[in-house]
């Protein structure tokens, strides 16, 4: 039995601190806008203008850091991040059509189409978002379809975190990672074994 | 197994992006037509397994709390340009003709929920016990919701389905939806439907309202306001 484990570097500190600002921000907007939205929660709760105004200043204060990160981070580790998750080969479109054994580099293909659909819903939140507040106070701004993109938005950003926390969370053969995006490093052997393509340094 | 270096490479990463991105800006133009069309597609299957809670109504308020109805205490108060102030309880206001209709309301914000069954009493049947003076060409609707007020002209008051409803889909109007008693005018945006009434008067013209005095349109034709 193998009780010496080596690890090898999966995120860097930049990567996780971006991840993990997206998801704070996600949940205080997710928390607050649901107060907004269903009835239920606006009974209970109430307070409106000040959940309003929560709202509104965290979906700010979530894009405003976001873009702290970039800046101030480490750019070189995002652009390669981004590079990664642009490029999809001949490995990646058989493990979409059903081939779950073909072999994956650092992310797998289900990890880069999540990444590009978190990436446009961040951009489509903020500004449908910001449509909301302008249209409030002007009729320039007003569109009849608003709400339906950004609830829209929020119904599909919650099944894509559905399916991440399970396979973040509970899948016993992908929970492991959970610590490339806590301490940045997974399990050597695990990393071969689900990621045979990628070549950690 | 084929070596990465070996095999083809193409940026579908970007073009998810952008692709994405682009069909959520234009959803802006037909979102709100398709979702209608998906919604009454899947009608009778909705009633079972709803899409969207509370059947897509949302509750929107202007202040800290919302108002509670205590039958003890209410009252619906017609006042302004009468001969005859009067003040009406609860039992009171539902002894008047009692009437009911089916109507699409429909929110400045973009949402739509299709026939409401409302009951309640025509403002005609209020007003007469109060006999309004000729003066008055305008009615003052007094939300227990401070500050909300908003007004309509008498002509747009007597709309044939102009009502004040307290009941809703057969049941006592619920609380976050006006409790006890609302207006409801089909033909203009929710924010004339002023909620929890706790007064009317009759005003010699219209003065802005609570949305209004924040630009909203005075005169709230669904369709024909507010930009649209």
């Amino acid at each position: 039995m193998d009780t010496e484990r080596t690890y090898v570097r999966r995120f860097s500190r930049t990567e996780r601190t971006l991840h993990w600002v997206n998801a704070a921000g996600f949940f205080v907007l997710l928390g607050s806008g649901l107060v907004l939205y269903l009835p239920s929660l606006a009974i209970a709760i109430g307070r409106r203008p000040l959940i309003k105004d929560i709202h509104f200043w965290a979906g700010i204060g979530w894009v405003t850091a976001l873009a702290l990160v970039v800046l101030l981070g480490n750019r070189r580790s995002l652009l390669r991040t981004a590079r990664e998750l642009d490029r999809y080969d001949a490995d990646d479109r058989l493990w979409l059509t059903g081939g779950g054994r073909a072999p994956q580099g650092r992310f797998n293909a289900g990890q880069k189409l999540n990444a590009a659909l978190t990436a446009a819903f961040t951009i489509l939140f903020l500004v449908s978002g910001l449509l909301l507040w302008l249209g409030e106070r002007d009729t320039r701004f007003r569109f009849a379809s608003t709400v339906v993109l950004h609830d829209g938005l929020m119904y599909v950003s919650l099944i894509l975190l559905v399916g991440h926390l399970y396979l973040a969370l509970i899948h016993p053969a992908t929970r492991h990672a959970l610590r490339g995006m806590t301490v940045g490093t997974v399990d050597a052997e695990w990393a071969h074994a689900h990621h045979r393509k990628w070549e950690p340094e | 197994m084929t070596e990465p270096a070996e095999q083809e490479q193409h940026r579908y990463g970007r073009a998810v992006f952008l692709a994405t991105v682009a069909g959520g800006l234009t959803s802006l133009v037909w979102g709100k037509s398709v979702w209608g069309r998906v919604s009454s597609a899947l009608g009778p299957a909705e009633a079972l397994v709803p899409l969207v809670p509370s059947g897509g109504w949302r509750i929107y308020t202007v202040s800290g709390s919302m108002p509670r109805f205590d039958p003890a205490t209410w009252r619906l108060s017609i006042g302004g340009l009468v001969e005859q102030p009067v003040s009406l309880d609860y039992e009171q206001l539902r002894s008047l003709p009692h009437t009911e209709q089916v109507s699409t309301f429909h929110c400045v914000t973009g949402w739509t929920v299709k026939d409401v069954r409302w009951g309640g009493v025509r403002i005609a049947d209020v007003l007469a016990q109060a006999h309004p003076s000729p003066e008055a060409h305008a009615l003052q609707f007094v939300s227990m919701e401070q500050p909300y007020v908003d007004y309509l002209t008498t002509d747009q008051a007597a709309l044939k389905d102009v009502m004040l409803a307290y009941e809703m889909d057969g049941k006592p109007l619920p609380r976050e939806h006006g409790a006890p008693l609302r207006l409801i005018i089909p033909e203009m945006y929710g924010y004339k439907n002023v909620k929890w009434l706790a007064g009317i008067n009759l005003v010699p013209s219209e003065q802005l309202g609570y949305w209004e005095q924040l630009g909203y349109d005075q005169d709230a034709w669904v369709g024909h306001s507010n930009g649209y």
